[in-house]
């Protein structure tokens, strides 16, 4: 279905470029203001720009309005949005390298439309979060946010791979300098390293792309980068094989999948808060997203093979995550950790999936997971930056007590902290439960490690609670010296719609889920014949017989 | 139908206004200061009304339960879980007791928790605690009730930890939910079970198939679903939370860890009772567990010194009877004994409370005593409390007690019998030790503490008068004839396949009850000896048998080996797994292959000399190299 029957403009597009636009304004009106800067090193001008004590707002507020414009859109798009169908939605087509036969083509369908939710909220929301916390080259952070948005919508909207995969490294260079130049301590290290396990990645992805394509067109069907098209094909066992690999490499670190996790880690520690929740929110779900999109439907045989492992690796992933979480001592290095964990929940949902017919729960389960994680992990990481702003530390060990002083405060990073455990009500416990059920139609063994890591989860995140914000020092009770501010206005807006959110998806997700149906059952028709065969493949019978003790 | 509708709008009401009263005063509550306690009060006693009046529904309509899917909750793949509600004479018998003590507590908190600087919050708690524990029982399906059963495990939490400035508050209020998800995590993987089994989570969709599903995943089922009644039952061996629990204020520990929430587990297990009862191995363990609990709690609260301690073992070793029950087949038995020991306990909770506050909070009973003349309605109560714990006739615990123990005795458990009547003894020897230690004697407190006693204000006592009238005579009321009283009739729907015995006055069943009455006043003669008459012997009889005081003393050792096991090990292997493994071995081989990088690069920097006749030399090899290379492929 293409725009003009669905809404009238191409509102992809506008939600996709919406904030590149605020960034050509931002830098427009910064060259107009400051007419004698190019002219060199004068001392006077450059302080009298510096004196333009409305500019930081006025930026601020274009970045504002622009993704918060964007959000909207995007909530319209959900309510014009067709449930019942898994066709693409809202396409736009333009012929962009005519030789190639590339475009420049954008559509969603129920999942990619659950992602642009996703970034589009998150997107507004680090700009309120970040509106006091960057005290240096502050326009050049929100510049880099608004373009890092941009990407991010792109690579949820592209339907052609060349297209897609222009965005995927795109969103790169702003994350690059997010972390490099707004970061912690070691943040080159953190943003060296965060880039070298994307790229290797990356590549591998475009050379397995090469190689589909250059299939596809050696059987004569001619040259074409539409996903939809390429995923139909059948592609012969050993090609599937390799660029199974490769594409879910890339994916599996993006994700990221044990043990190819430790550049997460040292990202988020050293990342501005804003960084650290788009990370987590919507860079990770990337990995997942694009699992879906393209391990399961190009590739169906050698995905179903592959399951055994990606199982096994994705509990391993749950509980190696949750433990390591326990004996952290930084704040934002517990919630990376916890983010392996959960990430877990969502390659053992997908996976699990295509390993057994008629497991659908499972799939929208994962996605739904994905969701969650970006909702709950998001306001984790926001409430993280908030307290390291009142303290300056994110070291456990140097807190207590903080609920005294911070009762509002204490009080919403109570409720993230029991989404995040799987509180029943709360949005997290609802795609957990799908996925590891999904897990447990494939394996019972698997799904009851990894509902180990529902206990570990627990574990890991009310003894950090315990030791922030209550007493764990027995009589001394060490009250911290400097007198702390609760949670301000500003705060709470920016923590408000993912209350809402983590409150809806408990009590009733199927607005979400919803979503989920058609395009689930899509992606399972298309794996459909290798799904029945999943039994023959090798690994499996592994696993077949750990099944048999139960 | 007429009838239905206004049920829907009961059930509605009774779920939603703790909520609301939850939420409002979270917002409002501080503002309000001293009379936080208004709109959470008159909303819990309008719940308590409702629940009263949902009670008498089902007491007209016992036949057909009341069951309502209000709207879908979860709709993923083939899976369908919804806000379904269930009343049936089960759930009216929960009903009347969350209802009933429910408001009770409310009432009685407002005096307790006077002037405590989070008395807004603490009413907040309990409100929530209420609508999660009426979600618990009206659900009408296990994922709800899990919904529920997380919800009071929760506030449990909240409330145990209610004074967090204390560490052992917010240690304990943490253990509490631990050690509850490591149950949660067998109804988990039970729930999974029955899903996959039978398509639904929907109690009546379940039962349907119950007779279809093959025994050895019966078994598991059970099994499963068993683990989160352990946890939340506080049974062996996960019963380490509830003791400490006792950090929360007093009447939290009445309303949630022993008259409500605790029996969380025995009224799931009571619900699932077409898969129970066709699994006789699932039905002995669970008869195992309840026997072995009861007299191994029972052995610990005999030496505890703090009075709130005493009593929690006491709940440890009741609710082990009441497993003792199910397990053994006595359902409607154990249900009577949920029933009526929800307002017994309850009550001796609440009169501790009392005893505490005249104490200025004072907790170890070695520093009261005398106290019967001080506070003489709290004494009064306490006492209409204890003796109904103990089963005499003609109070409250008699009945129930006698039909549990005569229930295991008719199905042939001889040796459950035997030690539930050995139970049924150390219960009457540590009730009446706590009796005779607080309220007899001279008092043993310093004279400030002395000076400052007084009974609690009547917004505290009248709830104790109004819940000692049926910690009194509910028992009897209900439960007489023995075997065949109201209680028989009524759950009869429920438990639809238990047979009725005769009781014989003059035969087996009058002479089991006999000898359980004989016990019980044996124990309490001898708590009267030992810590009255002759209060030099239990050092004595300490001094005899060291190890098993101490062992008592030191509740068996559990705590201790749960610090070392499943805590300091895990602890220890995420340290390795995080420095060891993520750090060396992952981040090692990571930075390995850029230092290598870096190494190849340092190697071949020499070759970039900027000398001339260097780069012509390299040119001329390469060159030379070439034509060799090219002159072998081609075969020249």
């Amino acid at each position: 279905m293409s725009w003009q029957d669905q809404i009238g403009f191409p509102v992809l597009s506008v939600i996709t470029f919406l904030p590149l636009a605020g960034v050509v304004l931002i830098l427009v009106i910064d060259l107009l203001r400051r007419p004698a800067a190019r002219l060199g090193a004068d001392g006077a001008v450059e302080g009298a720009v510096r004196r333009q004590t409305w500019w930081p707002t006025t930026y601020k507020v274009i970045s504002l309005a622009t993704t918060l414009a964007a959000f909207a859109l995007t909530v319209w798009v959900l309510f014009v949005f067709d449930k019942s169908t898994s066709q693409l939605q809202f396409v736009e087509d333009v012929m962009w390298v005519r030789r190639f036969n590339i475009h420049y083509s954008l559509g969603i369908d129920g999942i990619a439309a659950l992602m642009l939710l996703l970034t589009t909220l998150l997107g507004f929301i680090v700009i309120i979060g970040s509106w006091h916390y960057i005290k240096d080259r502050e326009m050049g952070f929100f510049v880099s946010l608004l373009l890092l948005q941009t990407g991010m919508t792109g690579v949820f909207c592209a339907t052609d791979l060349v297209l897609f995969y222009v965005f995927w490294e795109a969103m790169l260079v702003p994350m690059y300098f997010i972390i490099g130049v707004w970061g912690g301590p070691r943040k080159i290290y953190a943003a060296i390293k965060f880039v070298l396990f994307t790229l290797v990645g990356s590549l591998l992805m475009l050379v397995a792309i090469v190689a589909v394509v250059w299939y596809v067109n050696g059987q004569g069907a001619g040259l074409t980068f539409d996903i939809r098209a390429l995923s139909d094909v059948v592609y012969p066992y050993h090609l599937q094989f390799w660029a199974f690999l490769a594409f879910f490499l890339a994916f599996a670190i993006k994700v990221p999948m044990f043990p190819l996790h430790t550049w997460l880690p040292d990202a988020h520690v050293e990342a501005p808060t804003a960084g650290s929740v788009i990370l987590a929110g919507v860079l990770l779900k990337m990995g997942a997203y694009g699992m879906l999109r393209f391990c399961l439907p190009f590739f169906p045989d050698a995905a179903v093979d592959f399951v055994p492992l990606v199982a096994g690796l994705s509990v391993v992933a749950i509980i190696y995550g949750a433990a390591v979480s326990l004996v952290q001592k930084d704040l934002k290095k517990l919630i990376a950790y916890s983010s392996v964990s959960h990430m877990g929940f969502v390659t053992a949902g997908i996976f699990a999936a295509i390993a057994v017919a008629d497991n659908a729960a499972g799939m929208e389960g994962a996605v739904l997971v994905m969701f969650n994680h970006g909702v709950l992990t998001g306001a984790l990481f926001l409430m993280v930056g908030y307290l390291y702003e009142r303290t300056h530390t994110r070291q456990i060990a140097e807190m207590s007590m903080l609920a005294t002083p911070l009762p509002v405060f204490a009080g919403f990073f109570l409720f993230f902290t029991l989404g995040s455990l799987g509180l029943p009500g709360l949005n997290g416990f609802v795609g957990e439960f799908l996925s590891l059920l999904g897990l447990f139609e494939y394996s019972h063994a698997l799904a009851a490690i990894g509902a180990l890591g529902i206990i570990l989860a627990a574990c890991y995140l009310l003894w950090m609670y315990q030791r922030t914000m209550f007493n764990d020092r027995g009589e001394a009770g060490v009250m911290p010296a400097v007198s702390l501010r609760d949670i301000s206005p500003r705060e709470i807006v920016s923590l408000l719609p993912l209350v809402v959110l983590a409150v809806w998806i408990g009590v009733y997700p199927n607005t979400f889920l919803d979503f989920l149906h058609t395009p689930v059952q899509y992606i399972l028709q298309q794996m459909g014949p290798s799904i029945e065969s999943a039994r023959d493949g090798a690994v499996a019978h592994l696993i077949e017989a750990t099944k048999g003790l139960f | 139908m007429e009838a239905a509708d206004s049920m829907k709008i009961a059930v509605i009401l009774i779920v939603l206004l703790p909520l609301v009263g939850f939420i409002t005063t979270l917002l409002f509550g501080k503002r309000m200061g001293g009379k936080a306690h208004i709109v959470p009060v008159a909303l819990v006693t309008v719940t308590a009304a409702l629940a009263v009046y949902a009670f008498g529904w089902v007491f007209q309509h016992q036949e057909e339960p009341f069951v309502w899917d209000a709207f879908s909750w979860i709709v993923a793949g083939r899976y369908h879980a919804s806000w379904g509600f269930q009343v049936d004479t089960l759930t009216g018998i929960m009903l009347l007791v969350v209802g009933i003590i429910g408001m009770l507590t409310h009432y009685y908190s407002i005096g307790y928790m006077r002037g405590d600087g989070g008395y807004y919050r603490f009413f907040a708690y309990l409100n929530l605690f209420m609508f999660a524990m009426y979600m618990l029982i009206l659900a009408d399906n296990f994922l709800l009730l899990f919904l529920g059963w997380e919800g009071v495990g929760l506030c449990s939490y909240l409330l145990i930890g209610f004074w967090f400035d204390r560490k052992s508050a917010s240690q304990a209020g943490k253990k509490a939910f631990l050690v509850n998800r490591v149950g949660d995590f067998g109804f988990t993987l039970g729930m999974f079970l029955v899903l996959v089994t039978t398509g639904t989570l929907q109690f009546a969709g379940v039962f349907d198939k119950a007779e279809t599903i093959g025994a050895g995943t019966l078994l598991w089922i059970c099994l499963l679903l068993f683990t989160g009644a352990v946890g939340k039952s506080a049974q062996f061996p996960l019963h380490v939370w509830l003791p400490d629990a006792m950090e929360g204020p007093t009447p939290v520990s009445a309303l949630i860890h022993a008259a409500t929430m605790v029996n969380a587990g025995v009224y799931m297990v009571a619900r699932a009772y077409p898969l129970f009862a066709q699994s006789e191995t699932a039905m002995l363990v669970v008869m195992v567990v309840g026997t072995f609990t009861a007299i191994f709690a029972a052995c610990i609260a005999i030496t505890q010194n703090d009075i709130k301690k005493v009593i929690a073992y006491s709940t440890i070793s009741s609710l082990g009877f009441m497993f003792m029950a199910l397990g053994a087949g006595a359902w409607v038995a154990g249900i009577f004994y949920l029933f009526v020991h929800g307002f017994f306990k309850g009550l001796l909770f609440l009169c501790s409370g009392s005893v505490i506050h005249a104490m200025g909070g004072e907790q170890d009973m070695r520093k009261m005593g005398g106290l019967r003349t001080r506070i003489p309605v709290t004494f009064w109560t306490m006492l209409i409390a204890a003796v109904a714990l103990v089963g005499i006739f003609p109070l409250s615990g008699f009945w129930a007690k006698d039909e549990i123990l005569g229930g295991a005795f008719a199905h042939g458990y001889y040796v459950v019998w035997l030690v539930g009547i050995v139970t049924a003894f150390l219960t009457a020897v540590f009730a009446f030790r706590m009796m005779f230690m607080t309220f007899w004697g001279e008092s043993r407190a310093d004279a400030e503490v002395q000076a400052h006693i007084h009974e609690s204000p009547k917004v505290m006592t009248v709830p104790l008068v109004l819940l000692a009238i049926p910690a009194a005579a509910v028992g009897a009321v209900v439960g007489w004839p023995p075997e065949a009283g109201w209680i028989h009739r009524f759950l009869d729907p429920v438990f639809f396949a238990v047979e009725h015995e005769e009781f014989e006055w003059l035969g087996t069943g009058g002479a089991l009850m006999a000898v359980s009455l004989a016990v019980a006043l044996l124990g309490v003669y001898l708590a009267y000896v030992l810590y009255l008459r002759r209060r030099e012997l239990p050092e004595r009889l300490a001094a005899r048998v060291p190890w098993a005081y101490e062992a008592s003393l030191r509740k068996m050792y559990m705590d201790d080996i749960y610090e070392v096991v499943p805590v300091r090990s895990t602890i220890a292997f995420s340290r390795f797994l995080w420095t060891g493994f993520d750090v060396h071995v992952i981040d090692g081989a990571v930075n390995g292959i850029a230092r290598l990088w870096g190494w190849f690069g340092d190697r071949l920097r020499p070759l970039q000399t900027g000398r001339v006749h260097n780069y012509a030399f390299g040119i001329l090899a390469g060159a030379l190299a070439l034509v060799v290379i090219v002159g072998w492929v081609w075969g020249i």
